[in-house]
């Protein structure tokens, strides 16, 4: 039996170790499409989480009832079941909502995060992890897609959740908000993230040989002044 | 002449992939090497005709006559999942290092939202059998030359100097974005 990590791990690797966007890059169609602005993206985040969440928590419970072979299928059907609810409930509670998000609310279904965390995680452990497992993973969900919405909408249309952020003078980069905006966005952030956390690691890694390489080098120093 | 319209626009002017986003796992994870892209491509634009043809039929014969339309999703991703396997079992009989090349690909075009959001435009944009067919051609073709179109980029771009931190996803998505600017370029071609 391998060593169990701690619950709160379980939780914190979905924020940033094992981001389903950023260090995953799955889960790319609704992250792209819907983040026009910061609110559309967290409303998708949330609809999103809540299916993960849920499903998790069904399969986990009954993933030793399941048959292998047809495991994919009936995870789906799982999936397309709370979907249709989020659906539904969004339909009569949010209808600007809704609309804003069109066709990528029922989109959830094929979403590949959700399945994946299924495969990866909850099919293997148990219901108390696999709910952590999911929520951590819809957070760091969330963080990606809020954050990518915010700089677009602030960029694309000068507000931020509606406010206006930026003065009249800035002349709002329309691009940001069409198509292009949302694969250049992504993709310079993921530079950008990579590039720090290779920078971070190169520091340590240096300071590591550093501590290293001051022994014998210092005494070689030392015998040469001698 | 209406119906060549709906074919030019699923695949140019509102090009799944990349006026959509639908589709994007397979167009960034599949478009290495031209020749698993284009096959992949192929494979995808099958599936979609199928799902296009079936799920209209199962739409309109069955959901809407029972009334039982909330069963959109789940019977529609039934739908889609039996035609992968079916496909996969074609694939694989027919040619084995295509089927190796396409590897965890070719299942996950079950999870590809390309296909789905196929069925799900259809039953929005309420297409008639003949237009949703032309449509799941349109948007198949759409998908091929996207796909193909960056596979063929990045085989250039193996040999460029790229910033350590941009190699692989993040340098794959800034041409997506280019290629993107370029297909707005159809935009005002036909307005649909």
């Amino acid at each position: 039996m391998k060593k169990q990590v701690s619950l709160s791990k379980e939780y914190a690797k979905g924020l940033w170790d094992q981001n389903p966007v950023f260090k995953q890059v799955l889960g790319m169609c609704p992250t792209l499409a819907v983040t026009v602005s910061a609110m559309n993206g967290i409303a998708m985040a949330l609809a999103t989480t809540f299916v993960l969440v849920f499903s998790s928590f069904i399969i986990s419970l009954i993933r030793k009832l399941i048959p292998s072979q047809v495991r994919i299928a009936s995870y789906i059907v799982i999936i397309a079941t709370f979907v249709t609810i989020v659906d539904l409930v969004m339909r009569a509670q949010f209808p600007d909502l809704s609309k804003a998000l069109g066709p990528y609310i029922p989109l959830i279904v094929v979403n590949c995060v959700i399945l994946g965390r299924q495969e990866a995680f909850a099919a293997k452990n148990n219901p108390l992890r696999s709910v952590l497992d999911a929520l951590g993973m819809g957070t760091g969900f969330m963080l990606a897609l809020a954050s990518l919405g915010g700089i677009r909408e602030i960029i694309g249309s000068r507000t931020l959740l509606g406010m206006q952020v930026l003065p009249d003078a800035f002349e709002p980069w329309l691009v940001m908000i069409l198509p292009a905006g949302a694969f250049l966005t992504l993709g310079l952030m993921m530079g950008f993230l990579n590039s720090l956390v290779e920078r971070r690691k190169r520091r340590d890694e240096a300071a590591v040989l550093a501590q290293h390489m001051r022994t014998p080098a210092a005494a070689m120093l030392e015998g040469q002044e001698g | 002449m209406e119906l060549i319209l709906i074919f030019l626009s699923a695949a140019l002017v509102n090009n799944f992939v990349l006026a959509y986003f639908l589709g994007i796992c397979p167009f960034i994870g599949v478009s290495n090497k031209l020749s698993s892209a284009f096959p992949m491509g192929l494979a995808t634009t099958f599936v979609m005709v199928l799902t296009a043809i079936v799920t209209w039929l199962i739409y309109h014969l069955i959901l809407v006559p029972y009334h039982v339309e909330y069963l959109e999703y789940v019977s529609f991703i039934l739908v889609v999942a039996a035609l992968v396997q079916f496909v996969e079992m074609v694939i694989k009989k027919v040619s084995q290092p295509l089927y190796r090349a396409l590897g965890i690909f070719l299942p996950l075009i079950t999870t590809n939202c390309a296909i789905l959001g196929l069925a799900l435009f259809i039953v929005l944009k309420d297409y008639s059998f003949v237009e949703s067919l032309f449509f799941g051609v349109g948007a198949g073709t759409g998908f091929t030359l996207a796909i193909s179109i960056m596979a063929g980029i990045r085989e250039e771009l193996d040999l460029a100097d790229i910033p350590k931190s941009f190699r692989g996803a993040p340098i794959t998505l800034i041409v997506a974005g280019l290629l993107a600017l370029a297909f707005m370029g159809f935009a005002g071609m036909i307005t649909v």
